[in-house]
């Protein structure tokens, strides 16, 4: 039979996408997902960290007249107080009544006045705030921006990165790049596994459970056409899923970083892009290749899910290598499966593609899908593993 | 007419798993479900295997269909070694077996496309064919049905329907009319009937003495892996009623009085 491949393909691929609950369930739904769930927790992260708007009171005691008229550019209003109720007060910032509580020495400006570095004791400022609690934080930061301003006006001997200028010379590039290649590697990873898992164990041993495949086998269909049509459909639908939660990801990443502009997916062209989709195919077909396999061992498809779980964790725990630092250098562990492609995508990302390494990773998890092929073909031809009771 | 299908000394052995062991009370880990099995059969008719439930009946045509091998014996099948040509023995035969089931989610009429594609029918034959066999086992009126949805009935008749969707020329049914009403009993062995009037050649697997009395030319018995007797009707029952005939046989072949 010429077309059984594309026989069984055709009947995979029917079965799926004219089933509107396994695209939403498989398709749709990882990528809207994963997409409100990042965004969400970007506001999130965003929202603990804004500076509260308006301005903090601020008890104070001994107020001097140089910081005085300095609290309104730093969001701060003092309110002066008698120096002996301080106990009273720092009770009341504990408590969360107070905000901030700053007790200044008596005659400040003088002894500030008087005062050369590296003679005798600096006077002290003392500022009690409550770190637990976001609007005691902020204030002390604030007032502590004001004295040190303060102090820099009154000896100013030099500056740094004073002005507007751009000093960071990191490029939204290099940024990206450290960001995805750390980060996106086991996300993806997982992506793949979870989109293979959601296909694979149903299609081989939902019809083993089922007794469907048994259909299939009396008819003179050449095993491996059998096995290559599922593994080329199941990867197609796998790679699908994956794609989804992939944008997702891509999508929400701005969110997720609050808004900076310091992580932009736009960064990489479209060699980065043609490169990563034909690592992503590659590693595709050999997920699905490896979860059919396991799942023809199964009688059932939650037999198979539970026999396939170890490989999952395995596959994330090489995914997590990705944030050791640079990819690896020798090509020989690039026949490693799975790791190459963690290492080839953690590559892509930060722009450091060695050819050599990339053509042995993807070639390497050709020939394992091929291999794989074969056995499964051969477990089709096995009544041991067929018709086990 | 010459021999079409010939079995000799068919053996095979299966292991029990623990489970099974407990499920059938046997400490026994093996279990010869045939045993030194062999027949033959001849173009042109219907060939019943008749047997006791657990005699081996479908353990036979299994190896005949090859989804099984046998752990020794031979079968020929127009010629064809089960176990050598196997993609040759599938090509001629048409089966038919509770354990081959069809997809819930599909319905009749695209399965009957699905399998023409495997078995590799042309498309002009097949849409005459489908329309042909559709009509005369009134799987018009579900065609378009999810098989999940259909009575058993309607399964029965879809899946005689597709095992044949590549008209073999030998049909191997094993319990054609299990769990069927008699106006759908009717409809699947007068259908057997004239598939013979077609020159066809059926091997039928069976419990049910009237259905062997019906439409069989000859007859198998099988009894616990092993063939008790073979030949025509006439042969088989010597004067008797086919069903007391078996019980002699029985008792003579287990010691157990019936
Ligand atoms: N895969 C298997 N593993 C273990 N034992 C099996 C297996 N298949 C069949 N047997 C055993 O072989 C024996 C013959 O079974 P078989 O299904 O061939 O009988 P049968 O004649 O078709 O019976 P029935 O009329 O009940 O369908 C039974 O004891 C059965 O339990
Ligand atoms: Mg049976």
């Amino acid at each position: 039979m010429k077309n059984g491949i594309w026989t069984i393909m055709k009947k995979e691929l029917t079965r799926f996408f004219t089933d509107r609950r396994l695209i939403f369930t498989t398709i749709l739904m990882p990528g809207v997902l994963i997409y409100l769930l990042y965004s969400l927790m970007g506001s999130a992260i965003a929202g603990m960290y804004t500076p509260e708007a308006g301005v903090s009171e601020a008890l104070v005691a001994n107020l001097p007249a140089s910081i005085a008229g300095r609290g309104g550019e730093h969001s701060l209003s003092f309110v002066e107080i008698e120096g002996a109720d301080a106990k009273q007060y720092k009770q009341e910032v504990a408590e969360g009544g107070r905000t901030l509580l700053v007790v200044f020495p008596e005659d400040f400006d003088e002894r500030v006045a008087d005062y050369t570095a590296g003679s005798g004791s600096a006077p002290n400022v003392e500022i009690y705030y409550n770190s637990s609690n976001s609007g005691s934080a902020q204030a002390y930061q604030n007032m502590v921006n004001l004295l040190s301003a303060y102090e820099n006006s009154i000896a100013n001997k030099f500056d740094v990165n004073a002005g507007g200028g751009t000093y960071d010379l990191a490029s939204a590039r290099d940024t990206s790049a450290t960001f995805f290649a750390t980060l996106l590697p086991m996300l993806l990873m997982i992506f793949l596994f979870s989109g293979c898992m959601a296909v694979a164990p149903e299609s081989i041993a939902g019809e083993k459970e089922r007794g469907t495949i048994t259909t299939i086998l009396v008819t003179p269909i050449r095993r491996h056409d059998l096995a290559i049509g599922k593994i080329a459909a199941l990867s197609i639908v796998a790679l699908l899923s994956g794609v989804s939660s992939g944008l997702g990801t891509i999508l929400s990443f701005p969110k997720l970083m609050g808004g900076a502009d310091l992580v932009d997916a736009g960064v990489y062209g479209p060699r980065e892009y043609s490169l990563l989709l034909l690592l992503i195919l590659s590693t595709v077909l050999l997920i699905v290749t490896a979860i059919s396999i396991i799942s023809a061992f199964a009688k059932t498809v939650k037999e198979a899910q539970t026999y396939v779980s170890p490989l999952m964790v395995l596959v994330v725990a090489i995914g997590i290598t990705a944030m050791f630092g640079a990819a690896a250098e020798s090509p020989v562990l690039y026949l490693i499966p799975f790791y190459n492609s963690v290492q080839c995508m953690a590559a892509i990302f930060s722009f450091e593609v060695v050819p050599v390494n990339f053509i042995i990773g993807i070639a390497a998890n050709v020939v394992y899908t091929g291999l794989g092929v074969l056995a499964l073909s051969k477990m089709f031809q096995s009544e041991r593993i067929l018709f086990s009771r | 007419m010459g021999e079409i299908l010939t079995v000799r000394d068919l053996t095979k052995t299966f292991r029990l798993s623990a489970r099974q062991q407990r499920r059938e009370g046997s400490r026994e880990k093996y279990k010869t479900a045939v045993d030194r099995l062999s027949f033959s059969v001849r173009e042109g008719e219907i060939f019943g295997l008749l047997g006791p439930n657990g005699a081996g009946k479908t353990t036979t045509l299994r190896m005949l269909a090859t989804l099984i091998r046998p752990d020794s014996g031979t079968a020929l099948v127009l010629g064809h070694d089960i176990v050598r040509e196997p993609d040759a023995v599938r090509r001629s035969i048409g089966f038919l077996t509770g354990e081959l089931k069809l997809e819930d989610y599909f319905t009749p009429n695209y399965l009957y496309d699905f399998f023409s594609e495997l078995h590799g029918v042309p498309g002009e034959v097949r849409g005459a064919r489908k329309k042909m066999l559709f009509e005369r086992f009134g799987i018009d009126e579900f065609a378009d049905v999810k098989v999940g949805n259909l009575s058993t009935g309607m399964k029965q008749k879809a899946s005689i329907v597709i095992s044949i969707v590549h008209d073999p020329s030998i049909i191997i049914f094993d319990e054609p009319t299990n769990g069927l009403d008699v106006l759908t009993a009717k409809v699947v062995t007068d259908y057997l009937i004239s598939l013979r009037r077609q020159g066809k050649t059926v091997i039928l697997s069976t419990h049910i003495f009237s259905l062997v009395e019906k439409v069989c030319d000859r007859a198998g018995v099988v009894i616990d892996g092993t063939m008790a007797a073979c030949g025509t009707l006439p042969e088989l029952c010597r004067g008797k009623s086919l069903e007391d005939a078996f019980f002699d046989l029985y008792t003579e072949r287990t010691g157990v009085r019936v």
